[in-house]
């Protein structure tokens, strides 16, 4: 048996059994062997290394949905390496890949590749979600089968939306038998065109074709029906709209087997942040106005949304350093997430403690990850963090190899100082 | 260069749009362009106020009339004009944006004007460089030039715009024309409507400052201006409205529906004009129409422009 670790005196957040107070974290042989007020009954463990973190909050470390690496085929925008990296300095311990890299990770080979490549490069549990259809290209299914045996965690297109019904109502039902879970992000193409941000009055003045809600909303409303019909389990991956909002609402009431998840950016930011074609604010979904974050951070709060992401995507600058509706879509997110996800604890919008679970605790239970809990006997995955340590976001400080945050330069309060995967620190705040 | 005392300095570097521009500045520039009518309109059309200046005509979507009124009017004022257009189906769009623009940076222009297919274009380029920068149009953004040549139009028909009731009609969801009107207009006090089928209005237009109609019998009622918008081609079939014929029928303006306006109303377009599309030809070469005085005025309001952002009492080596 290897010596001990101990966190004392920190306030401990655990979602998992809904624990927020004062207490010590104990850890041995990566797991957590105690966490709570009264851990420390039996004495610090002989010859334990004791982490004073008085003033500090230690909470699971948090589980990540859904990140877009550049590994394969675009390392240059990101590596497995690189994104665990950032990862682990955003207090994320666990982090699920989109299947949209070049080759499509379709097939129980590439499933393996990336696996291969995270237990050789990367410091934090990377978990690949694969692609629903071949090639994503909407049609033929994949394994699903094999791919869930050889990891797989979910099944998703990615990016992009499938405009077959009856694909979808095919890919519910057969992943239904496996118990895997189908992620999607929902925007009709025909409806959405060339739009590059919300449709409404801002779009208008600013000349940009715009997205209606109601490109959201409709293939939204069509899988909901076919979770209904299928029993399947459906994830909405990324909604935006107070119209997506109550649809699930209404869903999840019906005994619909349906989950929503929504990024941090569409919870701290409205469309008004494109401000003069600030490339690095167009996002799929567009940025919706003011009433739609609001609802957004409702949903969270009121249980209708169950999981918050960063949907870090790394691009290059320059493909962002274009005219606007020639930019590409996405932001970088690991190393943000959870202090842009703090304001909501600072503002009093969210109690942190539903804020620690929509991050960690119940995207650990989508993915059916063992993770997201401080409850003796998990794995000590967990980050101690300083609420209220104030610091400025800048772009040379990332670690992503993509600088397209969309928080360059803001002041957060809050701060990771330490991550840890299986009781290994993976991260240190210098 | 003399220090030119008629004018008080115009306080931007560069023109990307109305918006931004106050009702003092919008006086400042039509002013400027006053004085250029007068000089066009002489025998010898030159003056040597910009002599040495260099200007660029950057297009990176071809538009004939409005190159040559840049061109010819920085040709009046003595520049060296250089047209250049960038053909954007080598190159992946908008990849070349910001090369092109330090390229050309790098030869040192004083005024660049640029017209680019996607909104925000211009403004992006504008942050490369270090000159003046125009923008001739960027997608359905802003067109300012063509807004303050209507202005100039108007003002001189009507001795001012402040007060006078101006529909604007057509095709307003893909035209920067209709949007840089709709600022300047609202700015110098101007009544707006547009008018047009539904489906070529932006969402939220209502809150732009104009009262939308759908009928052009109720649109231009008593209307002091009637500015007609082109219709893009691809959007006449079954895109955006279901024919021409349709469109002509409901929106197009002909002498029976221009009836309905002030009878002394104007008729504007900013060209090119697709006849019996948007509008008859009884209308656009009838006694109403300014739209050859439009194309004079629109090398006038670029003469203005250019003196104006050209100033030499400005630091010319500001922000090099």
């Amino acid at each position: 048996m290897t010596s001990a670790t101990v966190l004392s005196g920190a306030r401990i957040v655990d979602p998992s059994r809904g624990m927020d107070a004062t207490g010590t974290v104990i850890i041995r042989d990566g797991r957590i062997a105690a966490a709570g007020p009264e851990a420390l009954n039996q004495g610090v463990p002989e010859g334990a290394s004791v982490i004073d973190c008085a003033g500090k909050t230690v909470i699971p470390g948090l589980v990540d949905g859904r990140v877009f690496v550049g590994e394969p085929g675009g390392e240059h925008r990101e590596t497995i390496a690189s994104a665990s990296q950032a990862a682990a300095a955003g207090g994320i311990t666990s982090i699920v890949t989109m299947p949209d890299t070049d080759p499509v990770i379709d097939d129980v080979a590439l499933v393996e590749f990336v696996l291969r490549t995270a237990r050789d490069t990367a410091s934090v549990h990377v978990h690949p979600a694969a692609a629903v259809t071949k090639g994503l290209a909407g049609k033929e299914m994949t394994e699903i089968g094999l791919l869930s045996e050889a990891g797989a965690v979910a099944f998703t297109e990615g990016r992009h939306t499938l405009a077959s019904s009856l694909v979808m109502r095919r890919a519910l039902t057969y992943a239904r038998d496996f118990g895997a879970v189908i992620l999607h992000e929902t925007q009709d193409k025909d409806l959405a065109s060339a739009g590059v941000m919300n449709e409404g009055l801002f779009a208008s003045w600013l000349g940009l074709p715009g997205i209606p809600r109601e490109a959201e909303l409709i293939p939204l409303a069509r899988d909901l029906m076919l979770a209904r019909l299928t029993g399947g389990a459906y994830h909405a991956a990324k909604i935006s709209t107070s119209l997506s909002a109550d649809a699930v609402r209404l869903a999840k009431t019906e005994g619909v087997n349906v989950t929503a998840g929504v990024s941090v950016n569409h919870l701290s930011l409205n469309e008004n942040d494109i401000g003069e074609y600030r490339t690095f604010f167009r996002l799929s979904p567009p940025l919706r106005d003011e009433d739609d974050r609001r609802s957004m951070i409702e949903a969270v709060r009121d249980g209708t949304i169950d999981v918050v992401v960063s949907s870090h995507d790394p691009q290059d600058v320059d493909t962002k350093r274009l005219p606007f509706a020639d930019a590409e879509i996405g932001a970088v997110g690991l190393e943000t997430m959870l202090a842009a996800m703090l304001r909501h604890h600072h503002n009093g919008d969210l109690p942190l403690l539903r804020i620690i679970e929509v991050l960690s605790t119940a995207p650990a239970k989508l993915f059916k990850l063992e993770a997201g809990s401080l409850r003796p006997g998990a794995a000590a995955d967990l980050a101690i963090v300083d609420l209220d340590e104030p610091w400025l976001v800048r772009e040379a400080d990332l670690r992503s190899k993509s600088k397209n945050t969309c928080f360059e330069g803001a002041r957060m309060q809050g701060r990771v100082l330490q991550t840890m995967v299986a009781g290994k620190t993976v991260f240190k705040q210098e | 260069m003399t220090h030119d005392p008629d004018f008080p300095v115009y306080p931007h570097r560069h023109l990307l749009g109305i918006a931004g521009l106050t009702p003092f500045d919008i006086d400042l520039l039509l002013n400027r362009a006053e004085r250029a009518v007068a000089l066009s309109r002489q025998t010898d059309k030159k003056s040597s106020v910009l002599r040495g200046r260099t200007q660029i005509n950057l297009f990176f979507e071809a538009s004939t009339r409005t190159q040559s009124s840049f061109e010819l009017a920085g040709k009046r004022l003595g520049a060296d004009v250089m047209n250049m257009s960038v053909a954007s189906s080598s190159v992946k769009k908008g990849e070349t944006l910001i090369d092109t623009a330090m390229t050309l940076n790098a030869m040192r222009p004083d005024a660049l004007v640029v017209r680019h297919a996607s909104a925000g274009a211009v403004a992006l380029l504008a942050q490369k460089v270090g000159c003046a920068v125009v923008n001739a149009g960027d997608g359905a953004h802003e067109h300012p030039t063509q807004a303050l040549l209507d202005a100039l139009t108007i003002r001189r028909a009507k001795g001012t715009i402040g007060g006078l009731t101006v529909a604007i009609c057509g095709d307003v969801l893909h035209s920067r024309v209709a949007r840089s009107n709709i600022i300047l207009l609202n700015a110098m006090g101007a009544h707006v409507r547009v008018v047009a089928p539904s489906t070529l209005l932006p969402s939220g237009i209502g809150k732009m400052g104009v009262t939308p109609f759908h009928s052009m019998a109720d649109g231009l009622k008593d209307a002091d201006v009637v500015m007609m918008l082109r219709l893009q081609r691809e959007r006449m079939a079954g895109a955006s409205v279901p024919s021409v014929r349709e469109y002509f029928r409901y929106f197009g303006l002909d002498a029976a529906k221009l009836k309905l306006a002030k009878p002394d109303a104007l008729v504007m377009h900013p060209g090119p004009m697709n006849r019996g599309v948007e509008i008859a030809s009884e209308v656009a070469d009838g006694p109403q129409s300014m739209i050859q005085e439009q194309v004079e005025m629109g090398v006038a309001v670029r003469m203005g422009v250019l003196e104006a952002l050209l100033d030499p009492r400005k630091n010319p080596e500001a922000g090099r």
